[in-house]
């Protein structure tokens, strides 16, 4: 008996073993190894094996971090905003007002286009349409709406969101739609039975079945803007700062121990960000 | 709720006139005229595809009409919104919502009405104790079985005091033993209520058995409507005869007829048509004999008493006969002997 089940329990050991495999090379060791370099000491040419808070001191009680994490978040809560409207009308559209299916995956399918180019050159076309004499600013004075070109179009913090919200918006659509999919028209029937109008079909059934879908979209949005730093670099033109471009700035310095630091306090604060979220809905059913 | 009064009686009575529905090019519901009685309970019955769910659903709203008009006691409602109808709709999956308690679906169109939550809440539970259902107020309805899912959307159609409670396949989704069960649980509902029901079903069973009159549809247009006596015992088409089943289609002089199984005798004397048994089935209170009659199939049915005094086996040759009274004559003549 007892061996039996020790031979079983290896069987399940050993099916699993290309994934533990893969996750604790790729996944578990890098960040123990951050982790580790994170108690580092180090000077302005050299670094060397250490056990001391010097890097997390100086970094939570520099006031730069406290500025750029608020920036950070600023940058997080209105990418996300814009993305969540943005992606669940898009998504309402695709589930509940395109009758056809073949309309349905071809739009869809339209939606990911862009994505056949890669994040640095969809960033980079915004340039030549937001510069001072950039398509925007030239039609809009040629409308004659403005006199002189707007500044604040390119590298500015809000060019930034607008390549955020360009770039993210698709992996709001995604999960958002694929919730709405699994919700049983029948249901909206049922409502509009009951004498419910569009507004509270759509306050008292669509949001609330579509939150799950609504939540893994905003943990994709919140985490890749958390992370992020060469958008803030390109679109700001070097002037908006984030957590990811301090990082970044660290590691062009060599300053590997401050920037491991670094590393885990924004992986803490991602978690926790997280982990908050989850509190709200349950996303089990989704997955 | 007790005995409807006679004010109430007054209320649910439905009257289609040529209701047409069209997609493209296909009609789903062609000319659909029928009367439907304050009060009563009616079965739409037919086939899959007939157009019987079309036809609920255009009482009920949620689908327009090309053409036609809909009455609700003396009142056209064709053009208004399913909640301003003073009908209620069950549908086939129960569709409840699976974000809301027990309590918050029943509730539901009095929370979009803008009841006050004690208010809606103590009119919920009343329902709910009409179907038996008082006990399981907080529960989800994915914890709940078939059958009180069914219960709990019967009490949310019936919150808002429809005058027409419109059912689709309401059983369909239960298991046989359950279906009867709940079979009586809504004769009784609708007795009590004295609201008039109207249940699409593709089962004659529980269309006869539920039915103060059956309107039986095929091919988008009503085959036949009576009471279920009349439909049985006289079917006017070769479709009406051989969807309810126990009837063989006969042929005499030229003309078609329909003959009830049972009334279908059998015997060892000549006289009447050559037959061969080709099967014996022991249906339990009765059995079924299939006859080759020089190539038609015919069924005769007999009790399980005369089949075992007769000692029918198959490869017998007989000769079937049949009371001329017992004969209903076919508008159509396919099909027929």
């Amino acid at each position: 008996m007892i061996s039996e089940r020790l031979r079983l329990s290896g069987i399940s050991w050993l099916q699993l073993s290309p994934i533990l495999m893969i996750l604790g090379f790729f996944l578990v060791l890098p960040i123990l190894a951050i982790v580790t370099v994170s108690f580092w000491s180090s000077t302005e040419y050299s670094y060397f094996p250490d056990f001391q808070f010097e890097n997390y001191q100086y970094l939570l009680t520099s006031s730069v971090t406290w500025s750029v994490y608020l920036k950070t978040f600023m940058f997080t809560a209105i990418t996300w905003f814009c993305t969540l409207v943005i992606g669940f009308t898009v998504a309402y559209f695709l589930a509940f007002h395109v009758r056809s299916l073949y309309t349905q995956i071809g739009l869809f399918l339209l939606c990911t286009i862009p994505f056949w180019t890669s994040n640095i050159i969809r960033m980079i076309s915004w340039i030549p349409f937001l510069g001072r004499n950039g398509i925007a600013n030239s039609a809009l004075m040629d409308m004659g709406m403005i006199d002189q070109p707007l500044e604040w179009l390119l590298f500015s913090d809000f060019a930034v969101i607008l390549a955020f919200v360009h770039l993210f918006t698709l992996f709001m659509i995604v999960p958002i739609f694929n919730t709405m999919m699994r919700i049983d028209h029948s249901l909206v029937e049922a409502a509009r039975d009951a004498g419910a109008s569009g507004l509270q079909i759509l306050t008292n059934i669509i949001i609330p079945l579509s939150k799950p879908g609504i939540m893994i979209g905003s943990i994709f949005v919140v985490t890749l803007v958390m992370g992020d730093f060469i958008t803030v670099r390109f679109m700001s033109g070097g002037q908006s700062a984030s957590v990811g471009r301090l990082i970044s700035n660290e590691i062009g310095l060599l300053q590997y121990p401050a920037a491991s630091a670094s590393a885990v306090v924004l992986l803490a604060t991602v978690l926790l960000m997280i982990a908050i979220m989850l509190r709200f809905v349950d996303i089990r059913k989704e997955l | 709720m007790g005995t409807p009064s006679d004010e109430k009686q007054l209320h649910g009575e439905l009257d289609l006139r040529q209701v047409t529905k069209q997609f493209g090019d296909a009609i789903a519901v062609n000319s659909f005229t029928q009367h439907f009685p304050a009060g009563q309970y009616v079965c739409l019955l037919g086939p899959s595809g007939c157009g019987k769910s079309t036809t609920l659903r255009m009482i009920a709203g949620h689908e327009s009409l090309s053409s036609g008009d809909i009455q609700l006691d003396g009142r056209s409602i064709s053009h208004l919104r399913p909640a301003q109808r003073g009908t209620a709709m069950m549908f086939q999956s129960y569709a409840l919502f699976p974000h809301l308690s027990v309590l918050e679906n029943v509730a539901f169109s009095l929370k979009m009405r803008g009841v006050d939550v004690a208010v809606r809440n103590r009119k919920a539970l009343e329902l709910l104790e009409l179907v038996h259902m008082d006990g399981f107020v907080e529960r989800m309805p994915d914890q709940l079985s078939g059958g009180q899912q069914q219960r709990v959307a019967l009490a949310r159609a019936l919150i808002t005091e429809p005058s027409v409670l419109l059912l689709d396949e309401p059983l369909s989704a239960l298991d046989p033993f359950l279906r009867i069960r709940m079979r009586a649980e809504l004769s009784r509902l609708q007795r009590e209520l004295g609201m008039t029901f109207i249940h699409v079903t593709h089962s004659q069973d529980e269309a006869m058995a539920l039915s103060d009159r059956v309107v039986l549809m095929n091919n988008s247009v009503i085959e036949q409507a009576g009471t279920p006596e009349e439909i049985f015992n006289a079917p006017q088409t070769s479709f009406v005869a051989k969807f309810m089943g126990g009837h063989n289609i006969v042929e005499v002089d030229g003309r078609a007829y329909a003959l009830r199984t049972d009334r279908t005798r059998l015997s060892t004397d000549s006289g009447g048509v050559t037959a061969q048994v080709s099967n014996v089935e022991f249906l339990g209170r009765s059995v079924d004999i299939s006859l080759d009659c020089s190539g038609v199939e015919l069924v005769a049915s007999m009790s399980d008493g005369d089949y075992n005094r007769d000692r029918i086996r198959t490869g017998d040759n007989l000769y079937v006969h049949w009371m001329r009274e017992d004969l209903y004559e076919l508008s159509d003549t396919s099909a027929a002997v």
